[in-house]
């Protein structure tokens, strides 16, 4: 989880400005840098809430320590004062060690805590449970049409507010890192709506170094700790490509070079295709069976090798869903009252057009804590009370059992299962890392005769309760919906940005795509979403366009970038000698944008308050 | 050019019977399908769900081995399915779905309301002396090696392995578990956790608790993450008994 405490010497001089510049250089300038400001300054405090709550942080040991950094063997020494606190290691494209971790297993400790925390304030958790459709009128969310899954009933949950928090999309491709139930439902049903938007959905993220061929992921970490990728020659490739960051650069440049260096054939051949591999040998056997257990657990029980003594096969895959429910700073949706929206399932939007590893946690739990005081702030406005309409929330019921009943009685002929395999090797053969106009107008095409033909599925077990491929049939509908968004949008995007990477189009174009585009599907008998875009306006930025300082250094420029980075120079001098949080507030005001308790500064070992 | 090595076919039966649907009965039902390579229990279950019997349940998520939802009996040992290679296994795989927990349906069980209940029993969570503090402050320092030993303890899937490997809670509906003792042995050792032994006495001193185990130590055996349970449970029995003779 990044969060830029400065508590390893690594770290030293890192910021809540750093953090904020690293994220937003990361998105190739598709974030929206206010909430990329609300994020930065909430990070730490997040960290520190979570380390109260009771999360293993690993802490800082005073002193020497040997590590690796660019294939040498370094000796750092920590700080006196730093002993015990929150410890941070390096992750692509980050100028500091920010990503605070728990040994091997950080998101899963940060979700034990969650999880013990919330059983602690006795919250009910309805597990089984699937919402599958929004009740709204046009204009007002209600609620929810829940399935559960074991007796297959439908509830429906009348809410003043409802927030989808549902995760990313992951399994609309076939090679994903993404858990099975990553499916995209709870961002299809806000699609579904016909008023809610979904934000910059061809934005997808291929992770470096998922093991091959399975795609289970193995963590940032290793590279971040000094791993290394080669190729079939056993040639570390990553520093000719990119001079600066090596295997450190952002997460979409690192997967891109991979599999351009695999195009010139200098990937391993197996009768599965092609693979490079990671080697985290020189780390040694104690870092490996310790910091990076879960490298070794994987690489152990699913490919029978020892990453303490082999080098280990990669391949990047669908990693991270950038894109998801379009909401404002609140989390709120801007087109559908009382429908929020939060972490991977939402575009805040933090992570732009690529997002920094260590960023999805930390913005799982910042969301959280924002958005979160946002939501308990409009259930208490007494105006959103309101009246509960009964009409709205029947008819929802009733139309969607309606649609469970034709899809078990209505005997059509399609076999979900089939047709979910078939959009997930189109999105994995065609809409992946590269992109071309000719072959995502193919894309687009097939995903649409696999959309008509999924109004005509038919099941072979009828069950009403448990049913898995009755969840398969409704849930691939839906999934041919987002499946459209992020191969339409990519078609439509003529240009490159961050991990939406068009080789026909290989440049980014602000002059003409500095824009957030915004997907709704307007009839349920439409095979298209309908686009729209949202500007980005550079006159507002705090860090308006440049180079990343990785990737590809020409891009086309906005006659408004140079104008803004005047401005900016000019007040800079003006300024002279001007703090920096005085600096940033000039450039772009945000924090009366937090809730009121998440306001303020982030104490460090070089800032004290 | 080495000669591809003969195909298996493996022949796997799983223990079937849905309480949900009328007239099913619990039966035995053995599916053949030809191996691949690296093939594990998640690829080959899936397979036949879609190829051969869509009725099949069963529960997958992370298939990673690190979501704990895939817990099942394979050749009459609980452990996880995804990261079971068919290759360690013989011909003949038998499956059936976790004891103790309830059953869904075929191979699923809730182990969710298992966990929630005992989680509540035990109060797993970090109790927290009064209110937190101000969030832009340094964190409490913790020593490094201390912070590691609590991860150990933290690392629990809750998978269930440990339950429906347990002799007690065969016995005992409510007995906590291994997952549960190990989960009070982590907040022991965190400082963060203003419990002293005599609240813990007060949760786990008594036959759903630590001194229900019967030390036959199959949690140890068959946790998929090498949780030291056996040492725990020895250890925190001790720390209870010298409470209870007080």
């Amino acid at each position: 989880m990044q969060a830029s405490l400065a508590n390893v010497i690594k770290g030293q001089g890192d910021n809540e400005d750093v953090h904020f510049e690293d994220t937003v250089r990361g998105s190739d300038w598709g974030a929206d840098q206010e909430v990329v400001r609300m994020f930065v300054d909430t990070a730490p405090k997040a960290a520190r809430e979570l380390a109260a709550w009771g999360v293993p942080w690993s802490r800082v040991t005073r002193g020497d320590r040997d590590v690796i950094i660019n294939g040498q063997k370094v000796t750092i020494t920590e700080r006196d004062e730093a002993h015990g606190l929150i410890a941070q290691r390096a992750f692509g494209g980050t100028n500091k060690w920010r990503t605070c971790y728990v040994s091997d297993g950080t998101g899963h400790a940060m979700l034990n805590t969650m999880s013990d925390q919330a059983i602690a304030h006795q919250i009910p958790v309805h597990e089984r449970s699937e919402a599958i459709a929004l009740i709204h009128d046009g204009s007002r969310c209600y609620g929810a049409v829940v399935r559960n899954l074991v007796t297959g009933e439908l509830a429906a949950y009348v809410s003043k507010a409802t927030a989808i928090t549902g995760g990313g999309a992951g399994r609309i491709y076939r090679v994903t890192t993404n858990a099975v139930i990553c499916e995209g439902i709870p961002t299809a049903i806000a699609l579904e709506t016909g008023v809610a938007t979904l934000g910059n959905m061809e934005a997808v993220q291929f992770h470096p170094t998922p093991a091959f061929p399975a795609g289970i992921l193995l963590t940032e970490g290793a590279r971040g700790d000094g791993g290394l990728l080669k190729d079939v020659d056993g040639h570390r490739f990553m520093p000719d490509y990119e001079p600066e960051k090596k295997e450190l650069a952002s997460r979409d440049v690192v997967s891109r070079r991979m599999e351009e260096h695999i195009a010139k054939g200098k990937g391993v051949k197996t009768r599965f295709g092609d693979h490079l591999w990671l080697d985290i040998t020189l780390l040694g056997e104690h870092h490996i069976k310790h910091n990076l257990r879960e490298v070794y657990e994987i690489c152990h029980y699913f490919l029978g090798i020892d990453p303490v003594k082999d080098w280990v096969p990669v391949r990047p895959a669908q990693h991270y869903t950038m894109g998801g429910v379009r909401t404002n700073h609140t989390g709120e949706s801007p087109t559908l009252k009382g429908l929020f929206s939060a972490g991977e399932a939402a575009c805040w939007d933090m992570h732009g057009f690529n997002r920094l590893g260590g960023n999805s946690v930390a913005e799982t739990v910042v969301a959280g804590m924002i958005v979160g005081e946002f939501i308990a702030d409009f259930c208490e406005r007494p105006e959103n009370a309101g009246n509960i309409p009964m009409g709205v929330i029947q008819e929802a019921l009733r139309r969607e059992q309606a649609r469970m009943d034709f899809l078990i009685e209505g005997r059509g002929t399609e076999n979900a299962a089939a047709l979910m395999a078939a959009m997930q090797n189109i999105m994995t053969e065609k809409v992946a890392i590269f992109r071309t106009g000719r072959v995502l107008e193919e894309a687009v095409h097939e995903l649409q005769q696999l959309l008509l033909r999924s109004r005509n599925i038919g099941l072979r077990y009828m069950a009403r309760g448990a049913n898995p491929e009755l969840v398969t049939a409704y849930r691939v509908q839906k999934m041919l919906k987002l499946a459209l968004c992020v191969a339409y949008g990519a078609l439509q995007r003529t240009e490159s940005r961050g991990a939406h990477f068009r080789e026909d189009f290989p440049r980014r174009n602000d002059a003409e795509w500095l824009n957030r585009t915004l997907a709704t599907w307007k009839s349920e008998n439409d095979t298209l979403p309908s686009l729209t875009y949202e500007q980005l306006d550079i006159m507002k930025m705090e860090l308006p366009p440049g180079w990343r300082g990785y990737g590809a250094k020409d891009h086309i420029d906005h006659p408004d970038s140079a104008k803004r980075l005047a401005e900016i120079e000019a007040f800079k001098q003006q300024r002279n000698g001007a703090d920096r949080f005085e600096l940033q507030r000039k450039l772009m005001p945000y924090e009366d944008l937090l809730p009121k308790r998440f306001r303020g500064r982030n104490e460090r070992i070089d800032e004290r308050l | 050019m080495p000669t591809e090595p003969v195909k298996r076919r493996l022949k796997i039966s799983i223990l079937r019977f849905n309480p949900q649907e009328p007239g099913s009965v619990p039966r035995i039902q053995t599916y053949e399908i030809e191996e691949a390579e690296a093939m594990t229990l998640f690829i080959a279950l899936n397979e036949i769900r879609e190829k051969q019997d869509p009725s099949l349940q069963f529960d997958f998520v992370c298939r990673a081995g690190i979501c704990g939802s895939c817990g099942m009996m394979i050749n009459g040992r609980p452990t996880l399915a995804c990261r079971t290679l068919t290759k360690d296994l013989g011909e003949e795989i038998s499956l059936a779905p976790l004891p103790v927990f309830e059953l869904i349906a075929d191979l699923s069980v809730d182990t969710g309301k298992w966990m929630r209940g005992m989680s509540e029993r035990v109060e797993a969570w970090v109790h927290m002396n009064g209110k937190e503090g101000d969030l832009g402050r340094f964190e409490e320092t913790m020593e490094p090696a201390l912070a590691e030993k609590i991860y150990e303890l933290d690392r629990c899937i809750e998978c269930g392995c440990c339950v429906a490997g347990c002799g007690t809670a065969r016995m005992r509906e409510d007995f906590v578990g291994a997952v549960g003792l190990n989960k009070i042995a982590r907040f022991r050792v965190d400082p963060r956790d203003q419990r002293s032994d005599e609240d813990f006495y007060e949760l786990i001193g008594d036959d759903n608790g630590v001194f229900g185990c019967m030390s036959l130590l199959a949690c140890h055996d068959v946790c998929p993450k090498n949780l030291p349970l056996a040492t725990q449970i020895a250890f925190l029995r001790r720390k209870m008994v010298s409470v209870g003779w007080k």
